[in-house]
């Protein structure tokens, strides 16, 4: 049959090309017609119109109308002819559908023949599909004359595909079914037939044969399926309850893609549609999500549910109809708030999922879903704290775009005044500064923020309260300096000018005000607002009304600007034009008004010259040098001093030097300091000849701090260390110099109280923020170098000066990292043990709790010393300081833990000295002891350890 | 002790832990005298916490022993202490009782007068418990019983805090 067909196309190829002239097909029909055509035996009638209709699929171009004419009149005839012929009419009809000059009419003549004579579903694969391909060619070219035959059109295709199973055919009946729906045709009365002979394949399940030529995947079906079911308004009413009917499978791909449907019908419905299946359908979707058993099927639910709420958000309300968003949105929060308050947190989650679905869908939902949420979350937060937090931040994060801030600002704020400010706060500086949400504020709701924290500073009392807005505002201060300039600044200026009264709360204000200004300040822009404003409250507070206090927190304000403010030039800038010399300018005329003062000060020029840029530093370090060297004023404001003044000389001045350290010694390395060696030269002499502590102290920290940058030098303990942090070779001389002095009857405290300025960090200068030379381990380094002296100092002193060496060591020990002790302490346990009965209590303490660790992991040094340590330990719990109490019963706890058959025969004897701490005057020494007591209880006891 | 594998109460109510004590500056100042208070006993009972025989879970979390429910007397010597077994029928009622009174003795000075008893109202045999925890005879021949020790100094290993 297969080689009858191909020789009969040749054949026809032959035959059509030989006749080249116009009449090629009129002949051919006449010829054909002539054959057999008219035979009595049907499977002749066939061959010959499946020869008519091989010669039209080749020619069918070439026909004129009327010839188009006769031949339809053939065909359609043909249809009611023997079954056998059925397939060589139907490719016949092909062909002429494909005619470009099919006559007016005749489609839907074809048609009506073709749905009344033909049975689709019992021809064979190939002709059905001839049939779907006649529908479609159709429908291209005569789409209006089809529209005419109105319902019956969808009858005959809902009759023609009914019962198709191949799923190449079923792609071209989707396809057709996609185009009346989309096409405007009216489905009349067979709506729900249409629905029913499509939808009869939804889910679809389909897994190719392995092989498969035709390559269609389930994929392909699926999606040309939900194309039609989702193509029209029409079928809401069959397709929803199938999709709630779906979602009941147990089969994931079930599941999915009817929760996928549904997203794709939301987009075409409308809220009537869905109005009445909307409780069923979060049913459904509801327990797809808290039920999960997979991501994906939770995902496509939460997708849905953001669909079908867009889709409620969307929809125009009529005067008489629900808002079945809210009707809606209402259900949801119904189900889902109540999981957030829940202590087991077990549905958190899944309903923060599930809100946050809905409120990204719209504005409308996103206020609604948080004005409902948001009371009780934030209950939550003050009563749990973080759990809660999480989920909500990302129910925010995930609505950005659709989010309105500007309710939420209102919202935050509002519920601020009415509920309990001080637990709102907390929650608001969380959501500000924990997700980066902040950079999709628009302008208008900066500004409203902006207002509402200033409204707080000023009024707030709460002092935890206002410290959480002023770390918000800081935080909203780095993304939009410009708001805080406009609208926050001016308003904090203005309180400042009134705020002279002694009165309390007038105090606190002022005080709020100050540290919301320097908490605000990071960005140029503002700390050129801001830093005016405080020095004026400086120069205000010098000339009389303000407190000490006050001005100490000014200066804390400003050294926290000088600190956070972003390193750029304008800030170097403002810094070296304004706040560096008007602090000098009121320093020297307020140097009478007391020590305190200068000492807050210090730390405002230090961080401040640390942060200048070399250029200006340079400037800074020319102008002070010769402001203190030269009395040079003249870059002061005011320029009402007197035009000799010597600070480094004049007795009640020289206390300014602190100033001059802060300065020169925070400048970055590498800025050259003029005159360094007649500064050196009279700061020397400063520190040796002046009786004033501060200035003598100051002065030699300044040159320590000099030398430590530049130079090479020599002079006490503060030196020693400049040198030691660099490793520099002189320093060994120095330190060797400590050591002997150790031995020293009357200075040997002193130069033991020395190692302790060595080793620990000081915090004014020669640390990193100073830019001082500072160079990896340098403890480690100087105790490797220098126990060995010690231990040797030790054991060659007389009796009477060994303390001392005790008193280095401990120093040492304390700011060695725990590792190196660890290491290092075996070797200097005996120093240790006799460290214990040192009559001195400050030994005392810091040699026990260097011992602590060590005792919780104890090397075998040690329990042989056992008897020792016990009987020094137990002396020492009555101690007259607490914290040689309590450090002494924290090494008695640590003991333990040593091995049982080593400390068993103490038992009796810690517990009974272990009795009199239980009753000591001071609790903390109390509960240490009923700790290690309790330890020491269950020792050797069954049950026990 | 717990009789077979079955838990008499197995799914006990749990409450949040009460945060730590507050340090103020006079707890650090030496020359202030802290007396001992409610707080503090009931810190002793949990601190270094006394477990549930039957769960993992410390005696404050199930609110056996609430700081309302410890009475103090520094200057009379006197300690009270009132506890709430999780279920009135509770077996274990004893032994925490008698765990409850043995970290006493051990944590507090000896002037003290320890006196450990059911809240009253919260246990069907309230009586004979609180009968056998105030007779000092018992408690220290219950301590001499081996077994029992181990159970008791089971309760009180603590395995929150290590220094």
């Amino acid at each position: 049959m297969a080689a009858d067909s191909a020789i009969l196309v040749g054949l026809v190829e032959e035959f059509v090309s030989g006749q080249q002239d116009s009449k090629a097909a009129d002949t051919a029909t006449g010829s054909c017609q002539t054959l057999h055509l008219t035979s009595s035996q049907p499977q002749t009638r066939a061959r010959g119109v499946q020869l008519l209709s091989s010669v039209l699929q080749t020619c069918h171009g070439d026909l004129t109308e009327g010839e188009v004419v006769v031949l339809l009149a053939f065909y359609e005839n043909r249809l009611k002819d023997h079954y056998v012929i059925t397939p060589h009419v139907l490719q016949g009809l092909k062909a002429l559908t494909k005619c470009s000059v099919l006559p007016p009419g005749s489609a839907v003549s074809i048609l009506k023949s073709l749905f009344q004579d033909v049975h689709v579903q019992s021809l064979m694969l190939a002709e059905r599909s001839c049939v779907y391909n006649i529908l479609i060619q159709l429908m291209e070219s005569k789409e209006s004359e089809l529209k005419g035959l109105g319902a019956d059109f969808v009858f005959g295709f809902v009759q023609s595909v009914d019962g198709e199973r191949d799923p190449r055919n079923l792609l071209l009946a989707f396809q057709i079914a996609r185009k009346i729906i989309r096409g405007g045709y009216d489905l009349g009365k067979f709506t729900e037939e249409l629905f029913e002979v499509t939808s009869c394949y939804f889910p679809i399940d389909f897994s190719p044969p392995p092989n498969d030529p035709h390559g269609i995947t389930q994929e392909e079906l699926i999606l040309a399926l939900r194309a039609v079911l989702t193509g029209t308004p029409c079928f809401a009413e069959f397709l929803l309850p199938l999709i709630i009917e779906k979602l009941d499978s147990d089969i994931q791909s079930a599941k999915l893609d009817s929760l996928q449907t549904l997203s794709a019908c939301a987009s075409v419905y409308e809220h009537k549609e869905l109005a009445e299946f909307l409780p069923g359908l979060w049913a459904s979707l509801r327990r797809e999500v808290f039920q999960t058993a997979s991501e994906k099927v939770e995902s496509a639910g939460l997708a849905a549910l953001t669909a079908l709420t867009a889709c409620l958000s969307r929809s125009v309300l009529s005067s008489d109809s629900e808002d079945s968003l809210n009707v809606f949105l209402d259900l949801v929060l119904k189900d889902c708030k109540h999981h957030l308050c829940e202590p087991d947190l077990k549905l958190v989650w899944p309903s923060a999922k599930l809100l946050q679905a809905c409120s990204s869908a719209s504005y409308r939902a996103s206020h609604k879903v948080t004005a409902a949420v948001m009371p009780s979350l934030i209950e939550q937060y003050n009563s749990r704290t973080q759990h809660i937090f999480r989920p909500f931040s990302g129910t925010l994060a995930a609505s950005q775009d659709s989010f309105d801030w500007s309710v939420f600002v209102h919202m935050v704020f509002q519920l601020s005044d009415t509920v309990t400010v001080g637990q709102m706060i907390p929650f608001l500086v969380h959501v500000l500064g924990a997700t980066s949400l902040l950079t999709v504020l628009r302008q208008s709701d900066v500004k409203l923020a902006v207002d509402h924290l200033t409204r707080i500073v000023l009024e707030e009392e709460d002092v935890t309260v206002s410290t959480a807005v002023v770390e918000s505002a800081g935080t909203l201060a780095r993304l939009h300096p410009a708001a805080f300039i406009s609208n926050m600044v001016p308003q904090l200026k203005g309180t400042d000018g009134a705020a002279a009264s002694q009165e309390h709360s007038q105090q606190a204000l002022h005080q709020r005000c100050v540290t919301a200004l320097a908490a605000v300040s990071s960005h140029p822009s503002v700390v050129q607002e801001t830093t005016p404003v405080l020095i004026q409250v400086l120069t205000s507070a010098h000339t009389g009304s303000f407190s000490l206090e006050e001005v100490i927190a000014v200066c804390l304000s400003l050294q926290r600007i000088a600190g956070q403010a972003e390193d750029t030039e304008e800030n170097g800038q403002v810094f070296h034009d304004i706040i560096i010399p008007r602090l000098l300018g009121l320093a020297l005329q307020a140097a009478l008004n007391g020590e305190n003062i200068l000492i807050t000060m210090v730390p405002v020029i230090s961080t401040t010259c640390s942060r200048l840029q070399s250029q200006l530093a340079g400037r800074t370090a020319l102008r002070s040098v010769s402001l203190f060297l030269d009395g040079d004023v003249s870059f002061l404001p005011e320029n009402a001093f007197p035009s000799q003044i010597q600070l480094l000389k004049q007795i009640n001045q020289s206390q300014m030097v602190c100033l001059l350290m802060g300065c020169v010694c925070s400048l970055p390395r590498g800025v050259e300091i003029p005159q360094v060696d007649r500064l050196l030269l009279e700061l020397e002499e400063l520190s040796c000849t002046c009786d004033h502590p501060l200035s003598y102290t100051s002065a030699a920290k300044c040159y320590a701090g000099l030398v430590n940058k530049w130079h090479v030098g020599e002079s006490s303990g503060a030196v020693a260390k400049a040198l030691l942090i660099r490793y520099h070779p002189l320093s060994t001389t120095l330190t060797d110099k400590l050591f002997s002095l150790l031995s020293d009857p009357e200075l040997g405290s002193l130069a033991a109280d020395g190692f302790s300025l060595l080793m620990s960090d000081s915090t004014d200068i020669l640390n990193r923020g100073c830019h001082a030379d500072v160079r990896i381990m340098y403890r480690q380094r100087f105790f490797t170098e220098n126990s060995s002296k010690l231990v040797q100092g030790f054991n060659t002193a007389p009796q009477e000066r060994k303390s001392c060496y005790l008193k280095a060591l401990s120093h040492i020990l304390t700011n060695l990292p725990r590792q190196v002790q660890i290491t290092e302490l075996p070797a200097l346990l005996p120093l240790l043990l006799e460290a214990l009965s040192c009559p001195d209590q400050g030994v005392q303490q810091s040699t026990l709790s260097c011992l602590q660790p060590v005792l919780l992991d104890p090397p075998s040094a040690l329990i042989t010393q056992l008897e020792a340590l016990v009987g020094r330990m137990l002396s020492l719990i009555t101690s007259p300081s607490m914290k040689v109490r309590i450090a002494s019963l924290r090494c008695i706890h640590a003991l333990a833990r040593f091995p049982e058959h080593e400390i068993m025969p103490f038992r009796a004897r810690v517990l009974r000295a272990l009795a009199t701490p239980l009753d000591d005057r001071k609790r903390m020494v109390r509960s240490e002891a009923v700790l290690a007591r309790n330890e020491w209880f269950l020792l050797g006891s069954p049950g026990g350890r | 002790m717990a009789g077979g594998t079955r838990l008499e109460n197995a799914n006990p109510l749990i409450f949040q832990r009460s945060g730590e004590r507050l340090h103020t500056a006079n707890d650090e100042d030496e020359d202030v005298l802290d007396p001992i208070d409610d707080r503090e006993i009931f810190d002793i009972l949990h601190v270094q916490s006394i477990n549930d025989p039957e769960h993992p879970l410390s005696l404050e979390e199930l609110n056996v022993v609430e700081q309302m429910r410890v009475r103090v007397n520094d200057q009379q010597n006197t300690v009270g202490v009132e506890f709430t077994p999780t279920i009135p029928h509770c077996s274990m009622a004893t032994l925490i009782g008698l765990s409850i009174k043995v970290k006493l003795l051990r944590s507090l000075p000896e002037r003290f007068k320890i006196d450990v008893r059911i809240t009253p109202g919260t246990h069907a045999s309230e009586d004979a418990v609180n009968k056998q925890l105030a007779d000092k005879e018992r408690v220290a021949a219950a301590l001499e019983n081996s077994q029992l020790l181990e159970v008791v100094n089971q309760c009180l290993t603590s395995n929150a805090r290590t220094v």
